[in-house]
């Protein structure tokens, strides 16, 4: 059993290193196409990462994909693809701040009722997609996207002052929130900045993402449900039950994805709020191949690039274009979701091979053994 | 008319594949009209006059027969007005009966044989090569098959056909070649060979049968089904489970009133405890849908189930198996097993909520695994290790496994549906035993199978499932497998009498 | 050694019926839902609803979404789900907007085709060949579209004058033409606001006023599916490969090559709705441009049921929806509603003739929901508007996703030799 092992830890590490390999190596191409230098820019970003106001960028941004991550992550095991975590996180995101605007209840009980209105928000939002495909057969990657631009939608209206909406200087916002719901960081001095409180809730999220899909019922029943929707029935599995506890938790946990950000540091919601974590989201989560802990060092990885390619542009003496990191991102995951597949499939015809050369080898040593030919 | 028979993984269907194009061989020779050929694809061997017809039909649903014929060798006759005349020609002249403009996916198991048939006549063959084609057949369509065949062979072509129903063989081949293990072991003409003579040429050894001893059924009833009713469904959505037709608002709906056709219809029968209900049917005869009934994946439309004296027919299929009703499902692949998932974790499929699998809502992975090497060994799975993926196993193993976990739970109502289908001999007769032993202690069974022997062999009582309704019953212990097929395809009902001339009155309360 | 699925073919029972729409009933309601409309408008007071003006910008802004959705069209037939034909159209508006600036708007149409198309083997390499998940890979193409754009109009458009990383230098017009006589005598007849005989002409005439030649193009392409599709070896070939890849396999077709070709050619189609977007759309590329529409080109083909016919008559619809967003949007939504309010009165009556009493009550409940919002007030939130075109898609797929069939190995993962 120990080969199988080894060749086991072999193959997970294979797919995620011969994306990055191959990323690297496109990217590098991009950039002798452009006219540049091929490695300067990556030296560049990596001297960044010495320096520790970059560094508590990077976590902190890291943490708003990962627990975005895990959203799409949870849907991908069920073979369902939320889309939606764009529209999700920033309506979530708008609903938290207006309460948290409105209501001022002591700070114990603040923080979680705000984290409980993001939550039930993105679950809501969530569950609209959810329900379409259960009850009309609506496929949800199309709904999400939909509900995505919806959700646009309806944060301007509520976002208008006549609603909700207050004005600072050019900006629309929802006002400042009660500081009973400011969840204080880790100060690490001023020149250096403050990590978000809620990188903890991010870790939380991760162990409890893996606790829950693979020490539960609930979570055997959802990975069945993604491997075989008609074994998972089959065996008991109630699919629409499923199919609609997966999008709203998936909601609800897209929903918090951009409280570490709100609670933490810019206590607004503002039009300015980052965009597109979603599809960010979705990239990282193929990177690391919806497990917990390769989606944590995918979101590192992420934050790294976003982190480090502002300074390309003042490099000296020759400036870069930052985008080469937005081409690398969109390479990566190119590249990740062909190099995954190949590993896989040869993984498992290995397996194949050696579980009947095992075989046939115990079987040479019986007579009596009547060995399947290949009808 | 060339037979090639040999038993269940002999290497026919490699085989013809080889002499169809599909596969390349790896060693040895072909010849075509004294000249050596070598096919690198299916095209090379339409081209020199071969055609295959598949056991598993290559057919689209949503495109019409003449789509599927014409498909591939458009060149021939165009797609148009000029294919349509040669189908037709060629239907006529062989008495095939095909129309041109019909949905594959409206017609019956034996008009697409033809259609598979005219597919290869249509480019031009001389040589046909049938894949086991009576498996899906009744006998009497047997008979209209065979008869086509004949025309065929009046009109010069060449047949050859695998099977390993010996029976048809005889009666139809002018000579047969027996395969065993992948090397031919004999050829034999059917006027100087008989059945026995052609067995035991075919296995080598004894034939292993599936009869029982003696009777060990009680008359504590286990399953009790009462009108059982289900009604014709339309088509399903993107890609969910289908829905009843109607809830789209431009469609036309199925109404519950009379008129619409039932899949199932006013089922009522009892299994006690210790009792193999077997059911025989052509395929498409309802028993898939009253397996779902019983399962609890599709509830019916009217009737009751009852499963030791409680009404079960609302349950969901958790609550249903958590009571005790165990189900190998008919396609284990997409029914029974994760195939990209660990054995242990297949071992958990299907009872995820019960021990040794479970404690309370968490999973117990050491429980399960150290259950699944007990099955492993009690039910010779054939495995290096509980960790592989049950892709990695053979089909028999899988088999193996499936059974295994399914009497692990100690059920008291077996739902088996084609249970030893696709698996190698010896597994065949290890499964029989494990059924065979736990019926023993009061299992009740429920039987569905195309395999008459096993049926034969394994009930204690008999019924045909015909049009969704159970037409007739047998007794196990004398009927042959041409009787039963006569009420399979609705040629004869109710009770079926042995007809035999030294018929001894039999024990009618088996 | 495993053994290929065991299930044998099971025995359909023939006579299932036909599910889809016939023509008499669809063309009634087409009828019924104009008169409808031009009541409402008559109510309403809404001119704009049904005006030329309206129709042709509507027509403009369906070009895209219908030439996304025959891009969908061609690959789903073939079995490959395409989720990345926004990123597709990105990359036809990229590539329009900088050869058209250089060369001429006609060449910046080729270059937009050929951007798709270069998205699109991409595409088919990952499903084709490396049989990836068709959606995840189409998503990847979406977020690399998006990536690559933004790097490469760094590049070129920033340095240009009146151009920026988000904008591209202006592109010369292709020209728009209008039907002499036709255009003016139809226009006429709208301004005259007659019920029913206005309304029509406003449709007929916003087909045949400001027409662009693409757009004529975009229109002819819909036939010209059909008949390769439905009528020559080849479509019959690509179709097989969407319905039963294994069959076709055993009669010799290339399953892979027609796939290819497939999805290549539905990215050749989203680049030139990408295209038509920054060249006659507008005149020039925009960041965002695309705004969705590759994913409401696959709704479109959903609602027409994988059908050429059907998908123009989606895309139609949601052109109109699109073009709603444009021209006097406010007005003319609240106008709708009460079109919509008197659309559920009949659904709901229909549903309660069906028997359906629980769904009939409920949409009678939402119908008088929306007349009650007609009533009290004057006009819609501009956000509301800006939503309608993806509301809309919602509510028709809700409605239809049921009853539609999709080619039958849409999505499924195929390898050569598989049926083995």
């Amino acid at each position: 059993m120990k080969k199988f092992d080894k060749e086991r830890a072999l193959l997970a590490v294979a797919g995620p290193v011969l994306a990055l390999v191959a990323a690297i190596v496109l990217t590098s191409i991009v950039l002798i196409a452009s006219g540049k230098n091929p490695f300067e820019p990556y030296r560049l970003m990596l001297e960044q990462v010495g320096f520790s106001d970059i560094q508590v960028l990077i976590i902190n941004q890291a943490s708003l994909y990962y627990i975005a991550a895990l959203a799409v992550a949870l849907g991908f095991r069920m073979n369902l693809f939320n889309i939606g975590v764009d529209g999700q996180y920033r309506l979530a995101a708008m609903m938290t701040a207006v309460v948290g605007a409105h209501v001022a209840l002591p700070s114990f009980l603040q923080v979680p009722m705000l984290l409980l209105v993001g939550l039930l928000t993105g679950a809501f939002w969530a569950g609209i997609a959810g329900v379409l495909k259960v009850t009309r057969g609506v496929s949800e990657v199309v709904s999400t996207i939909m509900l995505n631009a919806i959700a646009t939608s309806v944060i301007g209206y509520l976002t208008l002052t006549d609603n909700f909406g207050v004005l600072v200087g050019d900006n629309i916002t929802t006002g400042v929130m009660k500081e009973s719901g400011w969840v204080p960081g880790i100060n690490l001095g001023a020149d250096v900045g403050e990590i978000y409180g809620l990188v903890f809730l991010a870790v939380l999220l991760g162990i409890g993402y893996w606790l829950v899909l693979n020490r539960t019922r609930f979570g055997f029943d959802l990975r069945a449900t993604g491997a075989s929707e008609t074994a998972a029935a089959a065996s008991g599995v109630d699919a629409k039950k499923m199919v609609f506890t997966a999008m709203l938790i998936s909601g609800g946990v897209a929903g918090l994805s951009g409280l570490p950000l709100l609670l933490g540091d810019s206590h607004t919601y503002a039009l300015t709020f980052p965009a597109g974590l979603g599809f960010t989201a979705i990239g990282i989560a193929l990177l690391g191949r919806n497990n917990p802990g390769g989606i944590a060092l995918a979101a590192l990885l992420w934050a790294f690039l976003d982190k480090a390619s502002p300074a390309l542009d003042y490099a000296t003496p020759v400036a870069y274009e930052k985008e080469i990191a937005t081409i690398m991102q969109g390479l990566i995951v190119f590249a990740v979701v062909i190099s995954y597949e190949a590993v896989r499939q040869w993984g498992l015809r290995r397996q194949q091979k050696r579980v009947g050369a095992e075989l046939a080898a115990a079987a040479a040593g019986n007579n009596n053994h009547k060995k399947e030919v290949a009808a | 008319m060339h037979a090639l028979v040999g038993e269940n993984g002999a290497g026919k269907s490699t085989l013809m594949k080889i002499l169809y194009g599909m596969q390349k061989p790896d060693e040895g020779t072909i010849t075509v009209a004294g000249e050596q050929v070598a096919f690198h694809s299916p095209a090379d061997a339409i081209a020199r006059g071969i055609g295959m017809v598949h056991q598993h039909f290559m057919l689209a649903d949503n495109l019409t027969v003449l789509e599927n014929v014409v498909l591939g060798s458009e060149k021939l006759y165009g797609i148009g007005a000029a294919a349509r005349k040669k189908i037709k020609e060629i239907s006529d002249r062989y008495g095939l009966n095909v129309r041109p403009d019909v949905l594959i996916e409206d017609l019956g198991v034996a008009d697409r044989q033809r259609v598979e048939i005219l597919k290869v006549l249509f480019r031009g063959a001389t040589t046909l090569i049938l894949d086991e084609p009576t498996a899906v057949l009744v006998p009497q369509e047997v008979d209209a098959l065979f008869d086509n065949l004949r025309e065929l062979k009046a009109e010069g072509l060449s047949v050859i056909f695998i099977s390993h129903k010996l029976g048809e063989v005889l009666s139809v081949a002018d000579e047969i070649t027996v395969i065993r293990r992948g090397t031919t072991v004999g050829t034999a003409v059917p006027a100087e060979t008989t059945p026995r003579q052609l067995a035991e040429l075919m296995v080598g050894s004894e034939l292993p049968t599936p009869e029982t001893a003696e009777s060990t059924v009680t008359d504590k009833p286990v399953v009790e089904v009462k009108g059982l009713t289900v009604y014709a469904s339309g088509g399903a959505s993107l890609g969910e489970l289908a829905e009843p037709a109607g809830t789209g608002l431009l469609t036309e709906e199925v109404s519950e009133a009379d008129g619409v056709r039932r899949v199932l219809d006013d089922i009522t029968f009892t299994i006690h405890a210790g009792e193999v209900m077997g059911v025989a049917g052509v395929e498409g005869n309802g028993q898939s849908e009253l397996i779902e009934a019983l399962i609890g994946l599709k509830n019916a439309d009217s009737g009751t189930i009852a499963f030791l004296g409680e009404e079960i027919t609302s349950w969901a299929t958790r609550k249903r198996r958590e009571k005790g009703i165990g189900y190998i499902p008919e396609d284990r692949h997409r029914q029974g097993l994760l195939l990209e998932a660990p054995l242990w974790e297949n071992r958990i499929l299907g009872h995820v909520t019960e021990r040794p699998n479970a404690k309370g809502f968490w999973i117990d992975p050491k429980g399960a695994q150290d259950d699944t090497r007990r099955i492993v060994k009690d039910y010779d799975v054939r495995t290096p290790g509980i960790d592989v993926t049950a892709a990695s196993l053979s089909g028999g193993n899988q088999q193996k496994l499936i059974v295994g976990r399914e009497m692990s739970h100690a059920p008291k109502f077996l739902i088996a549906a084609h249970p030893t289908r696709g698996v190698d001999v010896g597994a065949q007769a290890a499964i029989w035993d494990h059924i065979r032993a736990a019926r023993r202690e009061g299992l009740a069974v429920l039987l569905i199978s195309a395999d008459l022997d096993e049926l034969i062999g394994l009930s204690d009582t008999l019924r045909v499932i015909y049009n969704g309704r159970l037409v007739a019953d047998a007794d196990p212990a004398t009927i042959t497998p041409e009787e039963l097929g006569s009420a399979m395809t609705g040629a004869a009902s109710g009770h079926l009498e042995h007809v035999d001339e030294a018929a001894a009155p039999e024990d009618e309360a088996r | 050694m495993t053994t290929a699925t065991v299930a044998k073919p099971k025995a359909q029972q023939p006579g299932k019926g036909s599910r889809r729409v016939s023509l008499p009933v669809l063309l009634l309601v087409i009828a019924g839902v104009l008169v409808l409309t031009s009541i409402v408008r008559l109510i309403s007071g809404a001119e704009g609803i049904t005006s030329t003006g309206q129709m042709s910008t509507a027509l403009r802004l369906a070009v895209p979404i219908g030439l996304a959705g025959l891009g969908g069209l061609w690959s789903e037939r073939s079995g490959v789900v395409n989720i990345g034909l926004e990123g597709m159209m990105i990359l036809g508006t990229w590539f329009g907007a900088w050869a058209g600036y250089q060369w001429g708007p006609w060449t910046g149409v080729v270059f937009g085709i050929i951007g798709g198309a270069l998205g699109a083997v991409l595409h088919a390499i990952a499903t084709v060949t490396f049989n990836v998940n068709h959606i995840v890979s189409g998503v990847a193409i979406n977020i690399l579209a998006l990536g690559a754009t933004r790097y490469l109009s760094k590049f070129t458009f920033e340095n240009q004058p009146q151009g920026s990383s988000k904008q591209s230098p202006p592109i010369d017009s292709l020209g728009t033409f209008d039907i002499p006589g036709l255009s003016s005598w139809l226009d006429t007849l709208n301004q005259k606001h007659w019920f029913l005989v206005s309304d029509v002409a406003g449709l007929i005439g916003g087909l045949f006023t400001d027409l662009s030649p693409l757009t004529v193009i975009a229109v002819a392409l819909v036939p010209v599916t059909w008949w390769v599709l439905w009528r020559t070896a080849f479509g019959l070939r690509l179709r097989s490969c969407g319905e039963n890849p294994v069959a076709a396999e055993s009669l010799g077709v290339n399953v892979y090559k027609y796939k290819y070709i497939a999805v290549i050619i539905s990215g050749g189609f989203a680049g030139l709705g990408g295209a038509f977007l920054s060249i006659v759309a507008s005149n020039v590329y925009l960041d965002g441009q695309t705004a969705g529409r590759g994913y409401i080109g696959l709704a479109a083909m959903i609602f027409g049921n994988w059908m050429p016919g059907g998908l123009a008559l989606g895309a139609g619809l949601f052109g109109y929806t699109d073009s709603l967003n444009l021209r006097g949007g406010t007005t003319n939504v609240h106008a709708l509603i009460l079109l919509l309010a008197i659309l559920l009165v009949f659904g709901a009556a229909y549903l309660a003739w069906r028997k359906r009493y629980l769904p009939a009550l409920i949409t009678a409940v939402v119908s008088a929901l929306m007349f009650v919002w007609y009533v009290s007030t004057n006009e819609v939130p501009k956000q509301l508007v800006s939503a309608t075109p993806y509301i809309v898609t919602l509510l028709v797929l809700s409605l239809s996703a049921q009853s539609l069939r999709m080619p039958k190995a849409d999505g499924l993962p195929y390898r050569k030799g598989q049926g083995k």
